[in-house]
Order: structure tokens, then C-alpha cells, then sequence
């Protein structure tokens, strides 16, 4: 009974979190993000005049080097703080993920701080997505026959 | 018309993602690790490649496209290769993100002071 009354109050102390705000402000930033992509892809392809493949490997490396370079100015922090999932998701997440993790251990030094912790938070991205791609694509090479 | 669909694609997917972390205790790590292993899954049957055409960068862009690219790589390699050649092509397409944030996140680390 004690504990109940416990847990009631907790949740009543709780700072309850507007799902319905979050959820539209990632769907917005996400969004935007995509279309920002887009807007660059045809820019790339328009002045450099190169295939759309080749503008769209030019446009992830600008959105990655300006992920990392927000991050190192600070203020990256509070918009993915803001956005959440809308920033998470697309790749500057990935690239935000790499540059905190690198500038938080940078005082440890350059190969046990920074080449030791820099894939802490983005190694797993990598490794679930190379371990499924390796199982899906022999599945599909073994019964599609690739 | 692409700007819609790259908008509306890339969206839905954060929207999807926000609305996993705010309804289970999953972190934002397990999220992206299971919106890369989704975008495998999707890239066997063929299904993220009719995406990317519809939506173009607002495919390209979710973590998701991460999964697909490793797994349309492989799969270019192995259909010449065989069984080895799905470790010969894994990272041809991703590359280029994986290299450029190594790159870029190790020198302004190196110029960069961490702000607390």
C-alpha cells in the first residue's frame, strides 16, 4: 500500500514529456534534413555536372563535415537536445556521435583517449549494419542466387 | 514533386524513431542500430532501391540508407565474385561516410577544445 503511494507520487513529480510535440519536431527537423539533401543533390549535380550518384556521396560528406563542424562550435549539442530523433536518425547523428566522443576524450591523449573511444557511441551502428548486411546478403545469395 | 516525397520520407522515418525512444527505454544507440538492420532487411527484396528513387536524398540521408548501401555493395561484388565477394564490396559505397567522418572528427578534434 506504502509503496504504491510511493510510486503515485513519483509519477506525479515526474516532468511529463509532450509526445506529441517531440514526435512533430523530429518529424519537421527529419524532414527538413531530407529535403535539404535533396535541394543540395540537385545544386551538386547542377554546377558540377556530375551523375546524380556521385552528388548524392558529395552531399553526405558536407552534411558530415558540417555535423562535426557544429559540434566542435558547441551548439549541436542543444539542437540535438531539441530535435532529438530528427537529428539522431539522419547521418549528422552519426557524425555527432563520432566528434563528441573524440573532443570528450581528446584530453587523454591521441591514441589512447581519441583513437581508443572515437567509435564508442558510432561502433555500433557500424557493426549491427555490417553483421546483418553480411547474414542478409548471404541468405539472398543462397536462396535468390544474389 | 521529389522535394515532397524526400521530404515526407525522411519525416516519417525520424518520426518513427522519436516515437520508439519516447515509448520504450530503449537508448538512441539501440535506435539507430535497429533502424540500420531495418534498412538491410528492406534492401534484400529490393524494396529501399524504389525509395531512393522516389525519394532521392530524403532516402539517402536516414541512418537507414547506411544498412542498404552496405548490403547494395556487397551484393554488386558477390554477384561477380561469388561468396567472397561479399567481403570484398561490403564497404565500397559507404566509404566515402565512413572516411570522411573519421577524417573530419579527428583533425577539429585536434583543433577543437571540448565545451562542457
Amino acid at each position: 500500500m506504502e509503496k504504491n503511494r510511493y510510486l503515485d507520487l513519483v509519477r506525479k513529480h515526474t516532468p511529463k514529456e509532450d509526445r506529441l510535440k517531440n514526435g512533430t519536431i523530429a518529424f519537421l527537423i527529419g524532414g527538413l534534413m531530407g529535403l535539404l539533401a535533396e535541394v543540395l543533390i540537385e545544386i551538386y549535380s547542377y554546377i558540377l555536372d556530375i551523375p546524380t550518384k556521385e552528388a548524392s556521396t558529395f552531399v553526405i560528406i558536407t552534411l558530415i563535415f558540417f555535423g562535426c563542424l557544429f559540434t566542435c562550435l558547441g551548439f549541436f549539442d542543444k539542437w540535438v537536445h531539441f530535435a532529438r530523433c530528427g537529428l539522431i536518425i539522419p547521418i549528422t547523428g552519426f557524425a555527432h556521435s563520432m566528434q563528441s566522443a573524440a573532443l570528450e576524450y581528446k584530453k587523454e591523449g591521441l591514441v589512447t583517449g581519441i583513437g581508443a573511444n572515437m567509435f564508442k557511441l558510432a561502433g555500433t551502428v557500424i557493426i549491427f549494419g555490417v553483421v546483418s548486411a553480411y547474414t542478409f546478403g548471404l541468405l539472398r545469395l543462397i536462396i535468390m542466387g544474389g | 514533386m521529389n522535394f515532397i516525397y524526400a521530404f515526407l520520407f525522411s519525416g516519417f522515418v525520424c518520426l518513427l524513431g522519436q516515437i520508439i525512444l519516447d515509448n520504450t527505454k530503449l537508448t538512441p544507440g539501440h535506435i539507430t542500430s535497429i533502424f540500420v538492420v531495418v534498412g538491410a532487411l528492406l534492401d534484400v527484396f529490393n524494396i529501399y532501391d524504389k525509395f531512393v528513387l522516389y525519394a532521392g536524398g530524403g532516402a539517402l540521408v536516414p541512418i537507414t540508407s547506411f544498412g542498404h548501401m552496405l548490403i547494395h555493395g556487397a551484393m554488386l561484388d558477390a554477384n561477380n565474385y561469388g561468396i567472397m565477394g561479399l567481403c570484398l564490396g561490403m564497404f565500397n559505397l559507404t566509404s566515402a561516410g565512413i572516411m570522411s567522418a573519421i577524417v573530419f572528427s579527428f583533425f577539429l578534434a585536434l583543433i577543437f577544445k571540448p565545451k562542457d
